[in-house]
């Protein structure tokens, strides 16, 4: 697969990943693609408490996944966690909207991992529900949805996970880019949320110092047009 | 009464006629506008009318007269002037103030036991009408007063103030409106602001005016100095001798500066210099309010000769005793600088004196200009906008949580406040529609509505709790994100603690301290302060030894130069006989300017265009303002990209803009590769201005405050406070997702609408494009023209618009390695330009 400037390659624990600028990572030999933090029905969740954000949010991300689905055509999806921003999210879905979703899911092999939004399984969609998937193929993957700490004697190369929403900040020529990333270091790779209304971290943040070594790691920034790999020193705290 | 009337002899004073006119307007029961300098005595003869009726009435154990300003503490002034001769009176009135800051114990004895007078803010008016007693509350009330008017009526808090006035007329439809205002240059406005509209003649209805004789003329010097004018600095630090020389002079002295970061400059320079140790203290908004209470106290009580201060003492708080008002950097318009001068000397027959200090070449054309404006009694007009769609929305909630309303009663309601009389019914019911369920095309919220309609077709809350959220969020100040500043002490060497405690010295704009990083050092509050930690909302800050500090940059309240003022400008321009009384300095400059290129003029348009090191130039001179000069470079380097004359950048001040790029526009109009005629069209603020704003940041931003206003996002939360980022950053998801999904969407529209008034100028910049349509003088030149040294003078002060976000972080990508060194080389090559200046 070529890499254009929408695409950058990325290496954990041997297995060839390609960062997609949609935000979802894309596993060739595996024939994978995953996505973290999809947060279906998140303006709904919060319309129910009364505050009326969007109701596209669900549409908008299943268009984005329906696109990059459509480029890469895997064989599985993998989603890691989060999927849904509560286990309520049935009751709110629209019929149309599930009726994509099932549409879209349709002939792939799907694995959810469980969230902290989702702990049950989701109700009436395909596939497998589990807190973490191992696979092994160019490379030996555990999905999961919250990173271990890389001194928590359970944590093993090639984990993949999402939770914290990563992005990067950089300052260019006076102005400040705050951009979705992907961070990695050749043993793990968080991904960036997925979802349409879903707010970010910032990698700078403490919630990531157990997990990467200082500046021995990846960033590659999503942009519009185009994915940026980010040197570690250039980026900057939120404050 | 003959009882005030001996009053006023015993203090030696004498009513005037027009606040013996107003009484009588007042005493008939007609809403009136009262316009009058400062010091014309308004604020008693606001009041004077109420203390008569309470006097021969007796208190009812009612609200009898509400007092509306904008500002808290000048409720709490007022609140000491006006007891003062109801003390000496002897009479029985209560009178209190009610803010944000007032005691929950004390607004509920309000509540319960109101006083006869209470002076507030709109805001809290807003939160007051909506209480579900708030009809019989108000319902005795006889006068209501808004001071300031002239400060409140053409903003969003006006929205809100004449909407909160349309509701308490409703419950008490005796009420009689005051209103106090500065001399403006469109007094019908006001007028009209004042009265309730009924929409049913075809002519609008009008507060009574009276007006006050002018004070005596102000006498307005410009500093002449001995010292090298520079081109484009806006520090004015060369002026700072004379300056301090002209505060020694003066009893007690106001120094006015446009921003913060002048402010605190100022105040630096003039402590470096001030050898004999003259009182000088220093006001702006970003102290903590008890610092500020501090500085009003010292020179209430004469304690100071001189306050440095930015817009946060326009308004308000009479001190008497200052002679002499100093304008640090051009006023940028003709009433703000009448309206400063005025705090000199709060003595009506004396005329007030005022010092204009120009901070670089182009200013001392401002300042002249200004200086005439004031002498000729010009004001500039406040501007008519229609009402805000987010504060309607905010307003319409805020009923609700009052009682169920029906919306035909409602809406006769909003359209009799003057900036919704033009309201239609359609966007009403929108509005009506978003406050209840979100206002989405998409239908799937119904089941969370916030208001439900009853069978009678009347809307009620649809669960109590929501108006504790209303109350926790009233108010159309959305301020930007800011850090408390804690002094703390500077940490041991290799000591891990993280810092903490320290007295709160203010706050900051958060966007501000995210660009320093720990170790760097600003000014703030006159002190260099380093920067050792930021947590949560705080920052924590030492004093610094070494004191050469890195500036603020933040601005606060950059106005454009007003129309008035550009126009005075423009002309003295074009009339060479005038630079007589010019510095020589500034007429050498002007007469360069002539012999090289030529002088802009008010029917054409001055197009440049000049090589300089690896890049070429166009300037233009359209004298519309820095925020109309932005969204025209924005729109301008968009269609030269398209006419393939690669922009790169470009810069913008209050008189003109510059655009660079790597190819020759001069050339590229004189081989008609495309015509000036092109570039200039009107046509841009069609398409391109659409496709502009949709990825603008600005328009990000302007979505933001009113999706906070309109109640869509809500910045206060019962229990917990969510901290500016997070708002930030998810408005701005919404902004993307209701883009793409729901473009006519009501919130949209009212964020437009802010956008076009507000930040981008697009009335001011279209009028400048139909005017000049078919006239562009080009001129070719070698190398910079003279006018064009103080526009590239801004370059590297202000990030480079225009860039988009892409392109930028392509730029910081480690895969444009390469791409990069070009960068720095050119950098480097464009700063030894400018020292070459």
């Amino acid at each position: 697969m070529l890499q254009t400037n929408k695409q950058y390659e990325l290496r954990v624990n041997g297995a060839k990943l390609i960062a997609d600028i949609s935000g979802a990572l894309y596993w060739p030999a595996a024939a994978a693609l995953i996505v973290a933090d999809l947060h279906f029905e998140k303006g709904s969740a919060y319309a129910a408490r009364g505050v009326a954000l969007p109701p596209y949010d669900t549409a908008a991300t299943l268009a984005r996944l329906e696109k990059v689905i459509a480029h890469y055509r895997p064989e599985k999806l993998i989603s890691l966690g989060d999927s849904f921003h509560d286990d309520l999210w049935g009751e709110r879905m629209g019929r149309e909207t599930r009726e994509n979703l099932l549409t879209l899911l349709a002939g792939l092999e799907v694995l959810w991992v469980t969230g902290n939004h989702d702990p049950t399984p989701p109700k009436g969609l395909p596939g497998l529900a589990a807190e973490t998937f191992q696979l092994c193929h160019d490379g030996a993957l555990v999905m999961r949805h919250e990173p271990l700490s890389r001194h928590d004697a359970a944590f093993e190369a090639g984990e993949l996970a999402g939770h914290l929403h990563p992005c990067g900040k950089i300052r260019q020529r006076g102005r400040n880019l705050r951009r979705r990333c992907f961070i990695a270091d050749g043993t793990r790779a968080i991904l960036p949320a997925f979802g349409a209304l879903t707010g970010s971290l910032n990698v700078r943040d403490a919630a990531f110092d157990d997990l990467f070594g200082a500046r021995n790691y990846e960033v590659v920034m999503l942009g519009q047009e185009q994915v940026a790999p980010v040197a570690p020193h250039r980026l900057l705290p939120d404050r | 009464m003959p009882q005030f009337d001996g009053w006023f002899t015993s203090r030696g004073w004498q009513p005037r006629a027009h606040q013996i006119d107003f009484w009588q307007k007042a005493r008939a029961g007609h809403h009136a506008l009262l316009i009058a300098p400062t010091g014309g005595g308004k604020t008693l003869a606001g009041f004077m009318p109420s203390l008569e009726a309470l006097v021969a009435n007796g208190s009812s154990g009612k609200l009898h007269t509400l007092y509306i300003s904008p500002l808290k503490a000048l409720a709490v002034d007022i609140q000491r002037n006006l007891m003062q001769p109801v003390e000496e009176l002897g009479l029985d009135i209560r009178i209190e103030a009610r803010s944000g800051d007032t005691p929950a114990n004390r607004k509920t004895r309000q509540k319960q036991n109101p006083p006869d007078i209470l002076l507030t803010t709109p805001e809290q008016l807003a939160l007051m009408v909506s209480w579900p007693e708030a009809a019989d509350y108000f319902a005795a009330l006889d006068t209501v007063i808004i001071d300031e008017l002239h400060a409140l009526a053409p903003n969003k808090r006006g929205d809100l103030l004449a909407l909160g006035l349309a509701r308490l007329q409703k419950y008490a439809p005796q009420m009689k409106r005051l209103g106090l205002s500065a001399t403006v240059a469109d007094k019908p406005a006001l007028r009209r602001f004042l009265a309730p509209q009924d929409n049913h003649g075809p002519d609008d209805k009008m507060a009574e005016l009276v007006e006050g004789t002018p004070g005596a003329p102000p006498r307005v010097g410009i500093l002449d100095t001995e010292e090298r004018l520079p081109w484009g600095s806006h520090t004015a630090r060369h002026a700072m001798g004379d300056v301090l020389a002209a505060i020694g002079r003066a009893e007690t002295s106001l120094v006015f500066v446009n921003t913060r970061s002048q402010a605190e400059m100022v105040f630096r320079e003039l402590w470096a210099l001030n050898e004999e140790g003259l009182e000088i203290g220093l006001h702006h908004g970003s102290l903590a309010p008890e610092r500020r209470r501090k500085v009003e106290a010292a020179m209430a009580a004469g304690q100071l000769r001189a306050v440095v201060c930015t817009s946060t003492l326009d308004l308000g708080i009479d001190w008497g005793a200052v002679d002499q008002v100093i304008h640090v950097g051009a006023p940028k318009g003709a009433s703000r600088l009448a309206q400063r001068i005025g705090r000199a000397n709060h003595r009506f027959d004396e005329s007030s004196a005022a010092l204009l200090v120009p901070s670089n070449r182009f200013e001392v054309l401002e300042c002249e200009a200004a200086r005439d404006s004031v002498a000729a009694g010009e004001q500039d007009g406040a501007v008519v906008r229609a009402g805000g769609l987010d504060v309607l929305a905010q307003h319409i909630f805020g009923a609700a949580c009052h009682a169920p309303f029906h919306p035909d009663a409602l809406y006769k309601e909003v359209i009799s406040a003057a900036p919704y009389a033009d309201l239609s019914r359609a966007d009403f019911d929108r509005v009506l529609d978003f406050v209840a369920t979100g206002g989405y095309a998409l239908k799937s919220y119904d089941r969370y509505a916030r208001l439900r309609a009853e069978p009678d077709g009347s809307y009620r809350l649809s669960h109590p709790r929501l108006a504790t959220r209303y109350r926790m969020n009233v108010g159309t100040i959305v301020e930007a994100p800011m850090l408390k500043l804690r002094l703390t002490r500077p940490p041991k060497k290799g000591s891990k603690r993280p810092p903490m405690g320290g007295r709160v010295l203010g706050e900051m704009e958060e966007y501000f301290l995210t660009s320093l990083a720990p170790g760097d050092t600003f000014i703030f509050a006159g002190e260099t302060l380093r920067l050792e930690g930021v947590r949560e909302t705080e920052a924590y800050v030492s004093r610094a030894r070494h004191a050469d500090p890195k500036v603020p940059t933040y601005q606060g309240g950059k106005f454009p130069i007003s129309t008035h003022l550009a126009e005075r400008v423009r002309h003295m321009l074009t009339t060479p006989e005038s630079w007589e009384t010019l510095p020589d300095q500034v007429a050498d400059w002007l007469r360069m300017q002539k012999d090289f290129s030529t002088l802009p003029d008010t029917k054409t348009l001055l197009v440049e265009s000049f090589a300089r090191g690896a890049r070429f130039y166009m300037t233009c001179y359209p004298f519309e303002g820095r925020l109309a000069h932005q969204t025209l470079g924005m729109l301008l380097t968009r269609r030269l990209e398209r006419f393939g004359a690669r922009p790169m950048g470009f810069v913008a001040n209050d008189y003109g803009l510059a655009v660079w790029g790597l190819r020759d526009i001069g050339l590229m109009v004189a081989q008609e590769k495309f015509a000036l005629a092109d570039l200039f069209s009107q046509d841009m603020l069609g398409d391109d201005l659409e496709a502009w704003l949709d990825e603008s940041s600005l328009m990000k931003r302007t979505f933001r405050d009113c999706a906070q206003i309109g109640g869509l996002i809500e910045k206060n939360f019962p229990g917990h406070e969510k901290s500016g980022r997070q708002v930030t950053f998810s408005a701005d998801l919404i902004y993307d997702v209701l883009r793409s999904h729901q473009p006519d969407h009501i919130l949209l529209q009212a964020a437009r609408a802010d956008a076009a008034t507000g930040l981008l100028d697009i009335a001011r910049l279209g009028d400048m494009l139909a005017r000049i349509e078919g006239h562009y003088t080009l001129k070719r030149l070698s190398h910079i023209s003279p006018l064009a040294v103080p526009l590239l003078m801004e370059m590297g002060k202000e990030p480079i618009r225009g860039a988009a976000d892409d392109e930028l972080l392509g730029e910081a990508s480690v895969r444009a390695a390469t791409r990069h060194a070009d960068l720095i080389r050119e950098a480097t090559q464009s700063v030894a330009d400018e020292q070459a200046i």
